[in-house]
């Protein structure tokens, strides 16, 4: 026997001993042994070497040799198995070996799968099955660690409970922050992670009573019977068992892909999951979906909108989705700037998306430093409330119009950076003769701006006047250079792209004129590796993730397709599910044209949706015109819907079998705080600190819950696609293989990290800070930011000289929009175009007077902690408590409500044509008068006669937004347009 | 002796609520014996934080007032309980929550409206400083730590150490008439309590109108100025910190420029008064 046979087959005893040592060490492996009786080979292919073992009711017993078995595990030969052995972590040489067929099992998946299991759970016995992670505080109180949207945590656990949830505050062995040394002052951040109240109401989010805590099926559904699709949202449900769903589940899949054929599933989610790498939609959920074959709900930019059907035309950065890089900033603004405009900016309600609340400390510098503050908002907002200045309050839907005003001032008045729009710019001529009037007769003056937005003529000179002598930083949406507010409206595109041009006239890159509110752009290390949850987790997928950046060099894992090639645009999801055709256009991040091309539902030879796999419930508080969705689930088109939820809200009363997931508490993951990935490269630089976590499981799940991976790998296994899935890992195997693709093992060792759960990143010495961003552009040289992005090919000219436009300039009359061909809706110059619902609409204007904007809600986000009996159901701005119930909370002006004669704190109708929700009233000064101001993203829905026609209770608002996109030529959510009326509710009606 | 004060600045505040969310998270569904029962799920704010909007328009301001147990060194609720709410010698008052079973009459004895009513465990309870951590290693109670603002603070000091600070922060007990001592005391709390004059001054300039920067403007009350403000680019002046309901003024607005303008107004509350017109 040659030398590589006998040690392979030591290797196999070695198993065989430490399968024996680990079940008599560890009880709870010893009844994972015993769930199966059979018998597992290990053996090379022809069969020469290899060992047996037999499971009899828990007993192991082993033997010599490569008899028949229930499964068979091969190799090619010793030598490939022992390439493998020799090499655990390398888990490069084990995809090779699988992807050429040198590795491989013969025998019943489900079996091959538990095997693997019991392998798994013995390389890690001491995590997994010894539970020797986090640290003991004492009076047998354990501290873990976990990550949630809004930051990282301690999480304290007695008894098997989760006593409190607490920020994490950094000791002083972890890395020390930055200081930025401005006008003589030295400032540094707080030494703490300073997390915001998504995160802080967790521990009532896990204990809910609104928790699914087994597989459920309702009532009047039988997968072999009558189905009763018309009561989905009306029947009640009965619990099952975990079998008898999964088994519905991939039986039905595996009956409408054979009587449809391809198209017949679809899967959507809500845009965020829980936090964490592994567990993302776009990691374990798409894994499953491209295994199976999944029509792909193609999103809108929901949060860019404007940006990206508008602001891109002008500079590119298709990458950010028309939004500009944010390096840097931070310092900038505080040694150069003069002044911010926070414009629709409202960070202390929105946090930087996922960063906590850790710009407040920042922006509190501001008042510090003497830099003025304007905030041009409808609302009175937090921002504005924390840090006082000037308050503009337009209507809604008319930033396009103020915009243009300021450009007539500094046109007129001179008070622009001339060389930087003669040299850097392209078409300015044409646009600045619009707003003179040359091409309409209407000069775009003051005294003008003021009929559309009812900013005084004289304030809006003073800005601008103060703004073109200035150096001053423009905030934009909650992160200051992207995101929400006036960019999701009619107008959206227009005033996106406006506030391009106003930067451009500004000649933004100089120092102290830039994008930015002190949310963005601080100096932290952005060379430190480690992937955004957009880039794929475990994927596998190469092509509708971020993957292919950095992952599938870094990760190696088999790589998933999904054969299905039909999309479905999100906004029109029940349409497609109604088997109506459908069409929208596509969301590029490749390059700015990228956006010009159609999808079309259904697709040639594809077969419209039976099959709606959802995950969670939150479409009917964010996506618009809702009540859409709701009927769409009360129709027989659609056969059959299950959805995977944490909780037993919105949608998931909709499913006909519900599986019960647990949160991120419940389950091993590994993520970095606030890094996304994807369309906001770096997006940690909103914070203080660089975290990255051991997402430790704290607590075991609740009921039957199960972790999302663990419910997938479950679908996987009925469909012989268990091994494929898992590749053989556990979901904390996957953590660890994720931890070796980053830069992590390189500071801190893989055991280190799993007991501690957290690792500061330190942050760079001054030479080492990134460029201000688009600094290289003013400046004329290469461009100099650590973002791959724009491709090579999306360069005009040489290589990172300019703008990804034709001209490589930033662009006032765009060309990509020349090329597509004039749009009124979208001219290649921005325009003023009044809103297609407001008081230019007037009849509709006439039966609905008032304006209501949704922004993205303060104390929530999107659906995650609201409702669910959460604590968040105190906060007094967040839902109020009428007779028994928390209601959504709608904001009117003391004139509007005493006109209606409405008091504050009673409950009132918001209503359109599309439907009514009921909502508690606050009267404040803050909202301009013919505004209604509620945030979106109710999670209830409480339809309070049938479900889709009649009035909610819940708070969910999308339910009276349009399904018109901004522009026809575009998939997008003017969901800040919208025209309502309110009025006293009297109790009793329950009709629309 | 050493005691813990709390120090909220209320112009740091912008309702956040990490303090009640983090107050909540600690005594929700937790018991501490000798300290506290466990807070329902609902209802009680151990801090509770009001909203104050003052003026109007476009110079309006909000702020907010966030409300713990003030641990008064003179508290009522502790004289009137029987021994069943004590101040310990580090300045905490806590309620024992055997000894305060059964006495609904307990929460009527604080003015500040501190101490809540646990109807399930019939019990009162109210924000205990989180000495139950702090008798620990904690250095914080849960609120302050998880402010982002430092509109929490908290400090642990002498006597005399504590009133030198107290005055050097001009820090203020809420509701004085109460007469309680307390342990807590503000910042700023003028924002809350006081009231302000506003206006934006303009003028009108061959037939536009616009915002007069550098108008100089007196308020005057009794015939004696009372404080004087230049107006910024918007034409906008602020009069701040002045007593609710306290009568006439005259304000007096001059640009070398445009001309002047004067004009009477009754205080209120705070009041943005619009546009005042200079010729």
């Amino acid at each position: 026997m040659g030398k590589d046979k006998v040690l392979f087959n030591t290797v196999l005893y070695g198993i065989y001993r430490i399968l024996k040592h680990t079940a008599s060490k560890y009880p709870e492996f010893k009844k994972r042994a015993a769930e199966h009786d059979c018998t597992i080979v290990l053996r090379t292919k022809d069969g020469s070497a290899g060992r047996s073992f037999t499971f009899r009711k828990g007993n192991i017993t082993s033997k010599s040799g490569a008899s028949a078995a229930d499964v068979e595990i091969f190799w090619e030969d010793e030598k490939a198995a022992l390439e493998i052995f020799t090499k655990p972590r390398d888990f490069l040489a084990r995809i090779n070996a699988m992807k050429n067929f040198k590795f491989g099992a013969i025998g019943p998946d489900w079996l091959n799968c538990w095997f693997c299991e019991l392998l798994s759970l013995m390389q890690s016995p001491d995590v997994l099955l010894g539970h020797e992670y986090g640290i003991d505080v004492g009076d047998g109180v354990r501290r873990f660690t976990n990550l949630h949207n809004g930051g990282p945590v301690f999480v304290y656990v007695k008894d098997g409970k989760i006593l409190r949830v607490t920020p994490i505050d950094y000791e002083e062995s972890d890395a020390k922050p930055w200081t930025i040394e401005a006008h003589g002052k030295k400032f540094t951040p707080p030494r703490k992670g300073m997390i915001n109240a998504d995160t802080l109401n967790m521990k009532s989010q896990i204990y809910s009573r609104d928790r699914i805590l087994h597989p459920m099926k309702r009532v009047d559904f039988d997968p072999n019977g009558a189905r009763n699709p018309e009561k989905r949202g009306e029947s009640g449900y009965v619990r099952i068992s975990w079998d008898e769903a999964l088994d519905i589940v991939a039986n039905e899949i595996k009956r409408v892909k054979k009587e449809y054929g391809p198209g017949a599933i679809m899967h959507s989610m809500g845009s965020h999951h829980l936090w964490g790498s592994t567990g993302y939609w776009i990691s374990a959920l798409r894994r499953l979906m491209n295994s199976i074959g999944s029509t792909m709900v193609m999103n809108n930019p929901d949060s860019w909108e404007g940006w990206h059907w508008g602001a891109i035309h002008h500079w590119g950065y298709a990458a950010r989705l028309g939004c500009p890089e944010s390096y840097s900033t931070v310092e900038d603004l505080m040694k150069n700037a003069e002044m911010v405009v926070f414009w629709s900016s409202d960070p202390e309600s929105t946090s930087g998306i996922y960063g906590g609340m850790e710009g407040t400390a920042r922006r509190l510098w501001l008042k510090e430093l003497g830099i003025k503050v304007v905030h041009i908002d409808p609302y009175l907002n937090h921002t504005a409330g924390l840090l006082g200045g000037k308050w503009l309050a337009p209507r809604p839907d008319t930033g396009n119009a103020m915009s243009l005003g300021i450009a007539y001032v500094w046109i007129t008045e001179g008070l622009y950076d001339k060389k930087f729009v003669e040299e850097k710019t392209y078409g300015f001529d044409k646009w600045r003769d619009y707003i003179l009037g040359k091409e309409d007769g209407i000069p775009k003056t003051p005294e003008w701006q003021e009929r559309e937005t009812d900013v005084p003529a004289k304030d809006l000179r003073a800005l601008a006047r103060e703004w073109g002598t200035k150096r001053t930083y423009l905030g934009v949406g909650g992160p200051g250079d992207m995101v929400g507010g006036a960019c999701r409206s009619a107008t959206g595109a227009e005033w996106a792209r406006s506030m391009v041009c106003l930067m451009a006239m500004q000649g933004i890159g100089r120092p102290g004129v830039n994008m930015g509110n002190m949310q963005m752009g601080t100096p932290l290390d952005t060379k430190f590796f480690f992937p955004g949850y957009a880039e794929g987790g475990m994927s596998g997928d190469l092509q509708m993730t971020g993957m292919a950046v950095n992952m599938y060099q870094r990760m190696p894992q088999l790589p998933t397709v999904n054969s299905v090639l039909q999309g479905v645009p999100r906004l029109r999801i029940p349409e497609a599910l109604e088997g109506k055709p459908v069409s929208g256009y596509m969301t590029s991040f490749i390059t700015q044209t990228g956006q010009f091309f159609p999808i079309f539902y259904p697709s040639p030879g594809h077969s419209t949706v039976k099959l709606y796999y959802k995950y969670g419930g939150s479409f009917i508080g964010t996506m618009n015109n809702t009540n859409r969705f709701v009927n769409s689930y009360r129709q027989d088109k659609l056969e059959f819907v299950v959805n995977e939820s944490i909780w037993m809200e919105g949608e998931a009363k909709f499913a006909d079998i519900i599986l019960p997931a647990c949160t991120n508490f419940e389950r091993w993951d590994i993520g970095e705080w606030a890094n996304c990935g994807g369309y906001v490269q770096h997006s940690f630089i909103g914070l203080n600190h660089r975290v990255m976590v051991m997402q430790q499981k704290c607590i075991e799940p609740l009921g039957e819950s199960k972790s999302d991976y663990d419910i997938c790998y479950e679908i996987a296994k009925r469909l012989d696609l268990g091994a494929y899935f898992s590749e053989g890992s556990s979901q904390y195997d996957w953590c660890q293989r994720l931890f070796e693709g980053t830069d992590l093992p390189t500071v801190i060792k893989w055991k280190d990290f799993v007991k501690k759960g957290y690792y500061v990143v330190p942050a760079p010495n001054e030479a080492h800070r990134d460029p201000v961003g688009v600094r290289w552009y003013y400046e004329g040289t290469k461009k100099n930011s650590p973002e791959a992005p724009p491709f090579p090919s999306d360069y005009p000219g040489n290589w990172m000289e300019g703008m990804a436009t034709q001209t490589g300039k930033i662009e006032f009359d765009c060309t990509s929009l020349k090329r597509l061909g004039e749009d009124p809706e979208r001219p290649s110059i921005t325009k003023f175009i009044p809103s297609w619902e407001g008081p230019h609409t007037t009849e509709l204007f006439g039966k609905f007077p008032l304006q209501m904007i949704t922004p993205h809600p303060r104390y929530s986000f999107h659906t995650h902690a609201d409702a669910k009996d959460s604590f968040t159901n105190d906060i007094e701005e967040h839902r109020t408590l009428v007779d028994g119930y928390y209601y959504w909370i709608i904001r009117l002006s003391p004139e509007d409500a005493s006109s209606r004669g409405l008091r504050n704190g009673e409950l009132v109708k918001v209503f359109n044509d599309r439907g009514s929700v009921i909502c508690a009233l606050q009267v404040t000064k803050r909202i301009r008068s013919g505004v209604v101001h509620g945030y979106a993203s109710s999670a209830t829905y409480d339809p309070i006669g049938e479900p889709g026609h009649s009035t909610d209770r819940g708070g969910c608002l999308n339910l009276l937004t349009s399904s018109r996109d901004m522009i026809k030529k575009s998939h997008s959510t003017a969901s800040n347009t919208c025209l309502v009326q309110v009025e006293k509710w009297d109790r009793t009606g329950v009709a629309l | 002796m050493k005691k813990f004060h709390m120090i909220i600045n209320v112009e740091r505040c912008e309702d956040c609520n990490a303090c009640l969310l983090s107050c909540k998270d600690e005594h929700y569904d937790n018991t501490f014996p000798g300290y506290t029962v466990p807070q329902p799920r609902h209802g009680q704010k151990w801090i509770n934080i009001t909203r104050k909007e003052r003026g109007a328009g476009s110079l309006m301001d909000v702020f907010y007032l966030p409300k713990p147990c003030q641990h008064c060194d003179d508290a009522p609720c502790v004289k009137k309980s029987d021994g069943a709410i004590t101040k310990r010698s580090d300045g905490i008052v806590l309620i024992d929550p055997v000894k305060a079973k059964g006495k609904k009459q307990l929460v009527g004895t604080c003015p500040y409206g501190a101490i809540h009513w646990n109807e399930e465990l019939k019990v009162a309870q109210k924000c205990t400083m989180c000495a139950h951590l702090l008798d620990g290693k904690w250095k914080q109670t849960r609120c302050v730590q998880a402010c982002p603002t430092e509109a929490l603070r908290m400090v642990y000091l002498e006597d005399d150490e504590w009133n030198a600070l107290a005055r050097q922060e001009k820090l203020q007990p809420l509701n004085p008439e109460f007469g309680t001592r307390p342990g807590a005391l503000y910042r700023n709390l003028d924002r809350f309590t006081k009231a302000f004059i506003a206006g934006s001054v303009t003028a009108a300039k061959n037939g536009i109108e616009d915002c007069v920067e550098g108008a100089r403007v007196v308020l005057s009350k009794d015939s004696k100025s009372v404080a004087e403000l230049t107006t910024d680019n918007y034409g906008d002046f602020k009069f701040d910190s002045l007593p609710e309901n306290s009568g006439e003024y005259r304000l007096t607005v001059e640009s070398k420029e445009f001309g002047s303008s004067k004009l009477m107004v009754k205080l209120e509350d705070s009041v943005y008064l619009g546009k005042v017109i200079v010729s």
